[in-house]
Order: structure tokens, then sequence, then C-alpha cells
């Protein structure tokens, strides 16, 4: 990765080994959880769901420890909706779900939306639609940036790329739902959840901001409704305004994104999540070949870093959305580029990941089929470079009556397609376990005693911290 | 008599407040409206049983102190107007989910005095598994279900309490048992459960049902207060407009059809030795 011109990494990881003693090893949905606790959740409620089960797990076991409230529910509705009530009272309240719980708790969604009512939900992807697979995927991203629940309605949606920038995040989602008094979603995918990496512990909790609207008990105060219902329309135009108002505050001061070498990038990967762990790699690769390459990563999923990118578009050949799904990132920077640039897909889905080379398969096809400087496909010939594992270029092959070629079988001297992190860190991260495996008791007691701090018995008064 | 004495919002002083001045040095208040039931007239239709039920949570949580630490659950149905009427602080559920959202707020204010009002369809279909769970857990909750047996804000259709043979617009021959099967006994299905403190179905039929029904949720308040369990009031009543008749003919039909499906009574009494078979008796500890 030492290729890598860009401005610093925010995400990047210091360096393994011995010398970053407080580095520890955690598995992401744990990570989470743990992040949730250390930023102040009062209350977690949830319900079984792979691939995100250890987030619930790990709450089950420290949310009593430290006296506060963990419900597992009896179903996804019921859990976001406990969410909803707690968080009605001004409790900091985590609900966390994969995808086909995250259709569920939906109605809520919208429910928390016209409330106001803050609250932080974690929807660790997995293959769809339907059932689909427990494999990661990153098809739920229109379902959690375009609407979830019915109505006019906006969430901040924050995409970490690593298990360490998911715990700053979970501190940032609290103080955003609170500052504007909305839910937030963090979106990560199978992989971050299940993954488990060196973590720095970058705790942070949230100065509360008491409102004047939570429920306590009407003592000493007139009664306070906390309700999304206005039946008169001019009501409901004038809440619907504010929210809309509201909406276009966090638009214009809550976009984040980082880039990565994008000063002399001609071709640049738009990418989140595990795409964007694999698209680094492919960027390092294609920068090894000779293609100055960049990666934009989007942060906030909403709003999106639309100005930034389209700012970029003006400068690049082409952009390349890598996403692990058929193509809904890819909708929102080609509205964001506003026909600016090219921009193509390449997406994996069912679980299935895109390797770092079938990326840069896609980058120089990408490159072949544009001109310096905002070309066009226009002109160009597709079969000269196509790329042959995008689904899109996949569709258009076959269309045009040319057989479909055959996914690569793993070669040897390639680069394992999975491998998400450093050599370096993998190295740590084999050591680690070994050590760990021959300690004693559940996978996560380790990680467990290292926050597990003996704590005596919740205040008496019921009040909340 | 300090909360008798005090001004309403609207800067009117109380009846009471005069009769205090006036009369012999120890007045007793033998009627007037409770302090927590406002005064605004509201969105029911003439006869609707809503508005006694509500002036009876006003009177039972006035009586016991407990406005002042009350949060409630409004639901969605004719009732989901409740907090426009009732001097509670109120979140508004989704359809069904009143249990849920209660039980979200048990959980983080051990203080307050969590109150859920629902009807039939909320209650008895969309939200039959977050009644059934939060009672399972035995939350320590006062639910009160209202039941009319009709979907009364959406036009008069099917509840799963309508009674057989009753027509409304989506049975227009009638509930049949083969066709939309029998009216759920939800009281009786939820009184079965070891976190079920207390459960018990009163009516607004007549004033003594009425009167018998305040008790019932007077007892339901306190069952929470002692920590008790889950406490659930199932209360018959009428809807004039979905039923297709005059007032005092719903009310004659509350008064003598409606109790032969829904047979009025406590099922269930934990702390009294009411309607606790060994085999359901919550184990201690």
């Amino acid at each position: 990765m030492t290729t890598l011109t860009g401005p610093a990494r925010p995400d990047a990881l210091p360096a393994p080994g011995p010398a970053a003693p407080e580095r520890i090893l955690m598995k992401g949905n744990e990570a989470l959880a743990e992040a949730a606790i250390q930023a102040g959740c009062d209350a977690y409620f949830g319900y079984p769901i792979t691939p995100q089960a250890e987030l619930l797990e790990w709450m089950a076991r420290r949310m009593p420890e430290l006296g506060r409230a963990f419900v597992q529910a009896e179903s996804e509705l019921g859990a976001i909706n406990m969410g909803l009530g707690a968080a009605a009272t001004g409790a900091r309240v985590l609900v966390s779900t994969s995808s086909p719980g995250f259709s569920l708790m939906a109605e809520a969604m919208s429910y928390l939306a016209g409330s106001e009512i803050p609250l932080v939900l974690v929807n660790v992807m997995r293959g769809g639609p339907g059932l689909g697979s427990i494999g990661p995927a990153q098809a739920d991203y229109l379902q959690a940036v375009k609407g979830h629940g019915h109505g006019d309605y906006r969430v901040p949606v924050l995409a970490p790329t690593s298990i360490d920038e998911a715990m700053e995040l979970m501190a940032d989602g609290f103080e955003l739902g609170e500052q504007y008094r909305t839910p937030v979603i963090i979106l990560l995918d199978g992989i971050l959840g299940q993954a488990i990496e060196p973590v720095t512990g970058r705790f942070r909790n949230p100065e509360r901001r008491p409102g004047d609207w939570e429920i306590s008990g009407a003592d000493g105060r007139p009664p306070r409704v906390v309700k999304s219902l206005h039946l008169q329309p001019e009501a409901l135009e004038a809440h619907n305004l504010h929210l809309q108002a509201k909406f276009a505050r966090i638009a214009e001061r809550e976009v984040r994104w980082a880039g990565e070498a994008l000063e002399d990038a001609e071709v640049v990967i738009v990418a989140y999540g595990t795409a964007a762990r694999v698209a680094r790699t492919a960027v390092a690769q294609a920068r090894a070949a000779g293609l100055r390459v960049g990666l934009f990563r989007p942060i906030t999923l909403w709003p999106f870093p639309e100005k930034e990118l389209r700012a970029l578009a003006g400068r690049v050949r082409g952009l390349l959305v890598v996403e692990l799904s058929a193509g809904q990132l890819v909708e929102d920077v080609r509205l964001a580029v506003e026909g600016g640039t090219t921009v193509l897909h390449h997406g994996r889905t069912g679980g299935m990941v895109p390797s770092p080379a079938e990326v840069v398969t896609a980058l120089r096809h990408l490159w072949s089929v544009t001109t310096p400087r905002g070309g066009s496909l226009a002109g160009a010939s597709l079969e000269a470079e196509a790329d042959p594992f995008s689904l899109v270029e996949a569709g258009m092959w076959a269309a045009a009556g040319h057989p479909l070629p055959e996914p690569p079988a793993g070669e040897p001297g390639e680069p394992d397609p999975l491998s998400l992190v450093d050599d370096a860190d993998w190295i740590h991260f084999r050591e680690t376990c070994r050590e760990r495996d021959q300690g004693p008791g559940h996978g996560s007691d380790r990680a467990h005693d290292a926050f597990h701090q003996p704590v005596g018995p919740r205040p008496a008064g019921g009040t909340l911290r | 008599m300090t909360t008798e004495t005090s001004t309403r919002p609207d800067g009117s002083t109380t009846a009471t407040a005069e009769l205090e001045a006036t009369a012999t040095p120890t007045p007793r208040r033998i009627a007037g409206r409770p302090e927590l039931l406002l005064e605004r007239s509201t969105s029911y239709c003439p006869g609707c049983g809503h508005g006694v039920i509500h002036r009876l949570i006003a009177e039972v949580l006035g009586e016991l102190g407990l406005g002042p630490r009350t949060i409630a659950v409004a639901p969605v149905g004719c009732a989901v107007f409740a907090y426009d009427y009732l001097g509670l602080d109120f979140v508004e559920a989704p359809h069904g989910r009143a249990p849920a959202v209660a039980t979200g707020i048990r959980r983080v204010r051990p203080d307050a005095f969590v109150l859920t009002y629902q009807g039939d369809g909320d209650l008895a279909a969309i939200g039959t598994a977050e009644i059934v769970h939060a009672a399972g857990r035995g939350e320590a909750i006062t639910a009160v279900f209202v039941n009319n047996g009709i979907y009364g804000m959406t036009g008069g259709q099917m509840a799963p309490t309508t009674l057989l043979g009753q027509r409304t617009t989506s049975t227009p021959l009638g509930r049949d048992r083969r066709l939309h099967g029998a009216p759920l006994p939800m009281t009786e299905m939820l009184a079965v459960l070891p976190g079920v403190a207390y459960a018990a179905r009163g009516s607004v039929a007549d004033p003594a049902a009425i009167g018998r029904t305040k008790a019932m949720l007077r007892r339901a308040c306190e069952v929470q207060l002692a920590g008790s369990g889950f406490a659930l009031v199932e209360v018959l009543s009428n809807c004039p407009v979905g039923w297709g008749m005059t007032p005092s003919e719903s009310i004659r039909r509350l008064a003598e059809a409606v109790p032969v499906t829904y047979p009025p009574g406590v099922m269930k009494d934990v702390d009294k030795g009411i309607g606790v078979p060994a085999a359901t008796r919550p184990e201690e500890g």
C-alpha cells in the first residue's frame, strides 16, 4: 500500500505489532456494540439474525453488567418499537439487525423520523432479495439511503470501511441523531460485521443535550406528546416543511467522505465499506501497473458528497463504482456527476465479493473506453477491453451475442482476493489468534475482559446517565 | 383540596374553588371533571364508549396520584387522539406496537407509571405478537384494551373480536365461522401466561358495569405499582356508527349480545390468588 500518494487515510490502521499495545483484536459486531456502550448507550433492543448476532450477544452480556437495558425482542418490529419507546424518554438507544430484519424495522423508522426521535440502527447487510444468503452484501443501499418506510423523509446513513472507523461512527451517530433529533443508520456489510481486526478503541461519549420534548411524566409542566400524526393537511405540510428544512441543514453541514491518491488520479474508484477495502488493494495494483487511479470513499451515504464528486468528475477520465450489489450506489454517483464524466459499475452480488484483480480489469476497461479529461464511451470498442466480470457489461456482452466468460479460478501466485488486511496486520492477527486460542473460554472472552470493569448497582431513582 | 383550587389552562377557576369559598368549612367533592381529563370536546362519535373509558382512566390515575409520573402510549385507531384528551405525557406507537413501545419505556424509566391504550384491531390483530410477548415477559405495564368488535376509524370493517353473524363492511353477509374464524378471546388467552398478574374484562354498558370497570382499572394500576407483573383490562365498548345503530340501540346490544361471547369478570389476580392454576403459577426467583 506504499504506492498510495493521496491524502492521509483517515481510517488508516496504526502500525501493527507489540509497539502498539493499546490495540486489541475485535470482531466488527462486538466492536460496534462496545463502542455503543462506551458512547453511553442506555438501552439496546435486538433480534437474532446472521451476520449480526454477535452484536446482540455482546450487549446481552455487557448491558446487564452496567445496569443498562437489554431486551431480546420477539421480532425486529418489537425491537425497534422498544427502541422508539425508550428513545422517546430521552434514552440513548441502539438497535441492530441484518437485511431481512431491516425491512421489518422500516415501519418504525418512518415513525421515528416523523416523530423526530433519535436512535441509532446498525444494519449488517447480507445477500438478498428475500431470505437471500448470509454472505456479505451492499444490496440495501437504496433502501437505507432513499427511504425505508413510507413518507417524505431522510435519515443520515454512515458507512464505515474498517472496524476502527465503525467504532468512531457509533459515537458520531448518537451525536448526529441527538443534534438533529433524527434516527441514524450505520450501514455495513457482513464482512465488516464478522471480520476480526486490530482496533485502537478510540471511544467517545458525546455530551448529552437534554431537550424540551422528551416524555418523562407531566410533573410540574404541561403534558408532552411525541407523535407523527398531523391529521390536518395544513398542519402536516407545515411539519413536513420543518423536517425538510432540517434535512437541508444536515445535507449542508454533515457530508463526510475520504479520498485516497486523488491528486494525480485520472480514473477514480467510488466505493464504501468492504468494496472500498478491495478497491484500495486494486488502486495499489493498478498504480504498480502504471494506471493513475484513486479512491473516493463516501462516509455519509446520505447526505451524499455530490458536490465533491461533481468537482472530481470535471478532472478525471471516468469513475468506476465498485459495490457488493448489482448497481445501487452507482445511481447516486451518476446523479451527482450529471453526465460530467463516464461512470461504469463493477459489482458482485449474493454474498460474492469482487477480487482486486477483477477491479483492476474493470479499471483497465474504463481506461480503454475513455480519453483523458472526461472522454466518453462513444466510439470506443467494447470488445477491446470488456470487463468480463461486470454484471452490467456482461449483460451488454450477452446482448451483443458474445459468449459469457467464465469467472477466473484462483490462480497460484495471485493475491488472495478476500485479503482485506495488510500482510503485517494479518501476521499480527494470526499470532494473536494463536495466543488467544491457547487461552481458556469463549472466543470473545479476552476481548470482553478487556472492557469489563466491575460496576456497582445501578443508582436508585432510575435517572439516566 | 389544593389540587381543586388550581386554575385551568384557560384561566377560569373550577366550580369547586367557588364552592369552597362559600360553603361549609370542609366541603366534600362528589362530582366534577377529573383533573387529568382535559376540557376539550372529543373527536369521538355521539354515544361512543371511548369518552367514558378515558374518564375512568383519568379518575383512577388522579385518585392514585399517578398523573405526574405516567407515560402513556397511544394506539392507531380512533383512540390515537387519547393524547388530546388526557393530561398525560404520551408517545404514539405504530399500529399494534404499543406493548413494545411501553416495554422500551419501562426498561429505561423504572420510576414511571406506564400505561397503554389499544383497540381490538390494534391489540388483537396487527399487534398480537407484541401484546403476547410483553405479557409473557411480565412487563410492569397496565394495558387498557378497548373491545368494540369493529374497526371504527376505517369505516366499520371486521375486527378479530367481531361477533359471529355480525355484519360489517368487510363481512356484508355477517361473520361466518368457516370463512372468518371465531372471535378471539384475547384476555382469556393472555390470562394463562405466567407473566400476567392481572386480567379482567369490564364493560361500559351501564353505570353498574362502569363502576366495576373502574375498580378493575384501579386494580390493574395497583398491580403495576406492586411490581407483580403485567396487567390487562379489556373493556367491552360500543361503536354506534360502526354497528349501524343509534347510541341507545348500541348500548342495548353491548349489555345483552356482547357478553354472551365475552363474559365480563376478573380472570386473574395473582396477588389475590384468583385464577392461578398451579401449572401456570410463576416460579419464585
